[in-house]
């Protein structure tokens, strides 16, 4: 049924709908909507989650991962400094190949204080074996929240996963989003049934001991290789969702989800790559210039981690010129996007294309028209530096 | 709900692993004897001791034993000289003193 909805509320009708046995979350500045709606809903006794309020994020995520280890679902939403708190523990759960399930709503890190919209707080924890999923919509958030689990808790994956969606820009923007029925997810999304993590008495475990150098490494090997071959059931889960639910509203999603979406690509010389809402503004810039005649496109990343590096060096193939706009920053390197364009473009022996980059939106900076018109304009004429921040 | 282990083995090179490093319990936790680095060591005047056990709840690890005669006394194979059984000893008959050879 089609509501008009911030994507925070949005995405706690779809949590409400996966059904965790537990979420756990901590409820001040950075929070958002999204665990105060969830409380809400546990409140009216409309799901039976139990719903922890934590002493803090590092609270909140230890008790996903308590609660994932005994073998149940559990989710937790969080933001900005509230991920940053989260890092140790993000980086046990996915060691113990736990399942936690996760929304983290795109905000800047301190300092100076700032809690408006940029990437820069997933990003830095991309390497912690994490699936990253990108949403651009507030309907793909939804959308995406619904599949995260199906990705995570599948037997061969076994991983944890965040839905990242822009701060403010998506979080708190009114958009018409289609809810689906309750029992088409339930069709759609099953039960989490447990293979190595469940806490019983009758059969003690051992979760999380210590690795000696002796076999740390292929605990970490068997993660990477986890990661890598997610790829192809976040493809399926992809597939399965666009049998089971077609768009239901124009332009708020794509008609078919796979790992990246495809703007105006066919004959594209320029192509703009960037992730999350800023390319609903890169679209409709696309849109006007291509009537002057720019042959520019838009190849917008969903599947961050793991990185579908073959995917996006086959959609890169035919592009003379590429821009990686993002919205975080390696700080005394460069864009982290941007960097992985480039090493899987030289790892793909792809080295035709002039490869750039551009740092936008930090910190809740608008990203403007001008500002998308002014970047396809420096991609054309090979103008400027070859990382440019547009303030 | 049971975890099939064997299910969830496997073999990266040469080492044997499983899902997570989830492992069988298997009492380990008593073969493995952690009291090697002790600097402090418990002594207990077993004429205060009370045997009323607060010591043993709090031990970390089984470092603490119920003798013959129901008073409380340190295990040294597990003890690692954390000085917690002395401070909550209500009647204060635990001494911390220096572990030396």
């Amino acid at each position: 049924m089609k509501h008009v909805m911030e994507a925070s509320h949005a995405i706690a009708e779809a949590v409400k709908q996966i059904k965790p046995a537990v979420i756990a979350a901590y409820p001040i500045t950075p929070q958002t909507h999204i665990v105060e709606r969830l409380s809400e809903f546990v409140a009216n006794g409309e799901i039976k989650s139990e719903y922890i309020r934590a002493e803090s994020e590092f609270g909140a995520i230890s008790a996903c991962l308590g609660a994932s280890a005994t073998g149940v679902r559990s989710y937790t939403s969080t933001s900005s400094q509230g991920l940053a708190l989260m890092n140790e523990i993000l980086y046990i759960i996915a060691g113990m190949r736990l399942p936690v399930l996760m929304t983290n709503v795109n905000r800047a890190l301190s300092a100076p204080i700032n809690i408006w919209n940029d990437q820069q707080d997933s990003m830095s924890v991309r390497d912690a074996g994490w699936i990253q999923l990108y949403g651009e919509t507030g309907q793909e958030s939804y959308d995406l929240t619904l599949m995260q689990g199906k990705i995570s808790e599948h037997k061969d994956v076994l991983l944890p996963s965040m839905v990242c969606l822009d701060g403010f820009t998506l979080s708190h923007v009114y958009e018409p989003v289609d809810i689906v029925e309750q029992s088409r997810v339930d069709a759609f999304l099953p039960e989490y049934k447990p293979t190595h993590a469940i806490l019983d008495p009758e059969q003690p475990l051992t979760q999380g001991p210590i690795g000696f150098p002796s076999h740390y490494m292929e605990f970490r090997y068997d993660l990477h290789d986890a990661m890598n071959k997610s790829l192809k059931v976040i493809e399926d889960v992809y597939n399965d969702f666009n049998k089971n639910f077609p768009a239901a509203i124009k332009n708020s999603r794509p008609d078919k989800y796979y790992h990246v979406e495809e703007y105006r690509m066919q004959d594209a010389e320029i192509v703009l790559v960037a992730m999350g809402s800023v390319c609903g503004t890169i679209k409709d810039v696309i849109d006007s210039v291509r009537e002057n005649g720019v042959k520019v496109g838009l190849l917008k990343i969903i599947t961050y981690r793991p990185f579908p590096k073959k995917v996006i060096a086959e959609k890169l193939k035919n592009a003379k010129k590429v821009a990686v706009i993002e919205k975080a920053i390696s700080m005394g390197s460069g864009g982290a996007l941007y960097q992985e364009i480039a090493s899987t473009l030289y790892e793909m022996k792809q080295t035709n294309a002039e490869l750039r980059n551009f740092i936008v939106g930090l910190g809740g900076r608008d990203v403007l028209l001008d500002h998308v018109k002014k970047i396809i304009e420096m991609t054309q004429k090979s103008e400027g530096k070859k990382e440019e921040w547009m303030f | 709900m049971r975890v099939d282990l064997s299910k969830i083995k496997k073999k990266v090179g040469k080492v044997e692993i499983t899902t997570g490093a989830v492992l069988a319990s298997d009492g380990s936790t008593e073969k493995n004897k952690t009291g090697g680095w002790r600097a402090m060591r418990p002594v207990t005047d077993h004429a205060k001791c009370t045997g009323c056990g607060i010591c043993w709840v709090y031990r970390p690890d089984a470092s603490r034993f119920k003798d013959k005669d129901g008073k409380y006394d340190v295990v040294l194979d597990y003890c690692k000289g954390c000085g917690i059984c002395a401070d909550v000893c209500p009647v204060k008959c635990i001494t911390m003193v220096a572990e030396e050879k």
